[in-house]
């Protein structure tokens, strides 16, 4: 670590990893209701339970970020974070609006009050005061950094990352605008929710990506920085009238049909991209970093990406097609694989570079960061492929044969009981995880050779 | 041709590019609106009652068990034609009494079957929360859903 702010980052993933560990142990309670529906039917309703997992995953994600942001930023402006104070001021504000969050809906307070009650829109339930307090921690944070950024040295890598974290703040703004319309409601909903994860959050993901591997390859940074700027092109150009693909069936214009199906298919080339960018920078390698585990993290990243996002998007992203499988189990199943592999992957791939520097110890542990690696990506590509057999059957007898909604949901008992059994992999995996990044040990799980690479930087 | 496009080409290109992305997304979008305003959705018949329903289904957050026009959650049924499903075309004072009726008598408690909650809704409230179910279901969603299942 070479710039004292830098610490600042610890702090935001420790609450990021708190709040993860509550998203995958709510999507397990959620999980259990769909095969025991009794469970917990009075006290906690399954609208609570959903609400709780979608909410903390989008915080956390965040909230990670955020840390990234603040880690890397002072060492690629090569300046202190301007403001200390005002980075622990944020954090706090979203704390306290965390917290408002999950009081709010677990002991349903307040309902239908305009600033105190929740606001009752997927996955933009929070309530009123919540959401006018994140918008001012992103002020506060976008004041700081790019302070920070304007006084110091201006890379692509900053350069992106900042035009991703100014647009996260202002697409946030349309969720403020809820008119009594649905289809008008639904045509701005998409752009805080479409816009953010296929448009401004690949911006955030491109130049953290590049950073990582900027610092795990050591390969030219005008080589790294090329790349950035066609990766982000790539999302941008396509992902903007991409939004198209959910504006088939809400009331808009048929035009859309043809404008979401052929811009959002393109949307697979920037997650290839990322694909090829990540590889073929390990391929021409200057150093051999100490941290492989950050390495697999980075790469697993952009590989998981490209199939939550690329593939299992594509498959659903045609109009004729969306028109039969538009919200049933094949959409959970491409929800699940594209946040992973995208978001949830990048975070910890930062984490798990950032940790061993933030708490000044070797990069231990990584054996056992890796094995959560393996079982994480399996428990969640699991899933998914049970998900995706549950929504072709469930398109199939609902949507072409027409047989009613439950009778339908009678026949998927099984595809949710194996659901269920990824989940508790996916959640042993996230503690493996935790373990191997906060629990300090003596030494690695297996001894590398005294042949290892020497270690650069 | 890689090697020809340069750092600071590729950064131009991707400012100008989204910029004009930006600016057809925006101008489609304001044409939509208009749209949806004057032609796909009921104007006249976006009442104050339709409005309150829909915020009684913000309120009780529905949208994270059931879906409407296919967006949601997939733990119950879609909603967006449920009055249609209930033959509020032929029978609209019939489909009304059957709804009112539904959603008075949850939680069934049936062992094993999939719970809805009690919301306690008052006449009025169920009133204008099916009055809002119904606009919903005259929105020309480009013939969405595939048939009356949902
Ligand atoms: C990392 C990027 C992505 C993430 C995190 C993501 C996530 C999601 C989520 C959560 C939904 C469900 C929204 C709802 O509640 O209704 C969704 C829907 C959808 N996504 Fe993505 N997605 C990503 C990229 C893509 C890409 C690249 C494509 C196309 C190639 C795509 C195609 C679709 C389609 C067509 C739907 C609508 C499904 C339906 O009709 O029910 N997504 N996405
Ligand atoms: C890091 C991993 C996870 C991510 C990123 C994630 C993300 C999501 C998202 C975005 C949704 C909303 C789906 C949509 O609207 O399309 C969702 C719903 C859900 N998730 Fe997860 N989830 C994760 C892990 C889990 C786990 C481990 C379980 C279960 C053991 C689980 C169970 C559920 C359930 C039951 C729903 C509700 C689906 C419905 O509405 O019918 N999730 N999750
Ligand atoms: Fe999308």
């Amino acid at each position: 670590m070479k710039y004292q702010t830098q610490k600042i980052a610890f702090a935001y993933f420790a609450v990021a990893m708190a709040l993860f560990a509550v998203q995958v142990l709510g999507g397990f309670i959620a999980a259990y209701v769909y095969v025991n529906p009794n469970f917990l039917s009075e006290l906690v309703p399954f609208n609570i339970l959903r609400m709780l997992h979608t909410n903390s995953l989008v915080v956390w994600l965040l909230l990670g970020f955020f840390g990234a942001a603040y880690y890397l930023i002072p060492e690629e402006a090569e300046r202190e974070i301007e403001s200390p104070m005002l980075a622990y001021l944020q954090l706090l504000i979203l704390v306290i609006g965390t917290a408002g969050v999950v009081v709010t809906y677990l002991f349903d307070l307040f309902p239908g009050n305009p600033v105190l009650g929740k606001e009752g829109r997927e996955f933009l339930e929070q309530p009123l005061w919540v959401k006018l307090g994140i918008v001012v921690a992103a002020l506060i944070f976008l004041y700081n950094v790019t302070m920070t950024v304007l006084k110091g040295r201006k890379t692509a890598i900053t350069n992106v990352l900042l035009l991703g974290l100014w647009g996260i703040a202002i697409f946030f703004l349309f969720s403020l605008y809820n008119p009594g319309n649905l289809s008008v409601d639904k045509m701005y909903w998409w752009y805080v929710v479409h816009i953010w994860v296929e448009g401004v959050w690949e911006l955030v993901m491109a130049a953290v990506l590049a950073f990582l591997l900027l610092k795990l390859t050591g390969v030219d940074r005008e080589v790294i920085e090329k790349w950035l700027y066609a990766i982000v092109a790539l999302s941008l150009f396509t992902g903007l009238l991409g939004t198209g693909h959910h504006y088939y069936w809400i009331g808009t214009p048929g035009y859309w049909q043809w404008v979401g199906s052929i811009f959002s298919s393109l949307e697979v080339l920037p997650f290839f991209a990322m694909v090829l960018f990540s590889f073929s920078m390990v391929w021409k390698r200057r150093r051999e970093h100490p941290n492989n585990a950050a390495l697999l993290w980075s790469l697993g990243c952009a590989v998981l990406a490209f199939f939550g996002a690329g593939v299992w998007g594509f498959m659903h992203t045609l109009h004729p097609i969306n028109f039969y499988t538009h919200g049933t189990q094949i959409t959970a199943a491409h929800g699940h694989l594209a946040f992973f592999g995208a978001y949830v992957s990048l975070n910890l791939a930062v984490i798990t570079y950032a940790m061993p520097h933030l708490l000044g110890r070797e990069p231990y542990n990584q054996v056992l960061n890796m094995v959560s690696f393996w079982v994480m990506a399996s428990g969640m590509a699991f899933m998914t492929f049970v998900l995706t057999f549950a929504g072709v059957v469930q398109t199939h007898l609902q949507r072409v044969q027409g047989e009613n909604y439950m009778d339908v949901q009678d026949q998927l008992g099984l595809f949710y009981e194996m659901r269920l059994a990824a989940g508790a992999v996916v959640v042993i995996a996230v503690l493996i995880y935790l373990y191997s990044i906060f629990v300090p040990r003596k030494g690695e799980l297996i001894k590398r050779p005294d042949t290892a690479p020497t270690p650069a930087e | 041709m890689w090697d020809v496009l340069t750092k600071s080409a590729a950064r131009n290109i991707f400012y100008g590019g989204s910029l004009v992305f930006l600016l057809i997304l925006v101008g489609l979008t304001a044409q939509s609106h208009n749209y949806v305003v004057n032609v796909s959705t009921d104007k006249a018949g976006l009442t104050d009652s339709v409005v309150r329903g829909k915020r009684l289904w913000e309120k009780h957050t529905c949208i994270n068990c059931h879906t409407i026009l296919g967006e949601g959650a997939y733990y119950a049924p879609e909603l967006g034609n449920v009055w249609i499903r209930y033959g509020g075309k032929e029978d609209p004072q019939g489909a009304r009494e059957a709804l009112k009726a539904w959603m008075r008598s949850q939680p069934t408690g049936i062992a094993g079957r999939r719970q809805m909650p009690q919301f306690n809704l008052t006449d009025k409230e169920l009133d204008d929360l099916i009055n809002f179910l119904a606009w919903v279901s005259r929105i020309d969603t480009q013939g969405w859903p595939p048939n009356k299942a949902g």
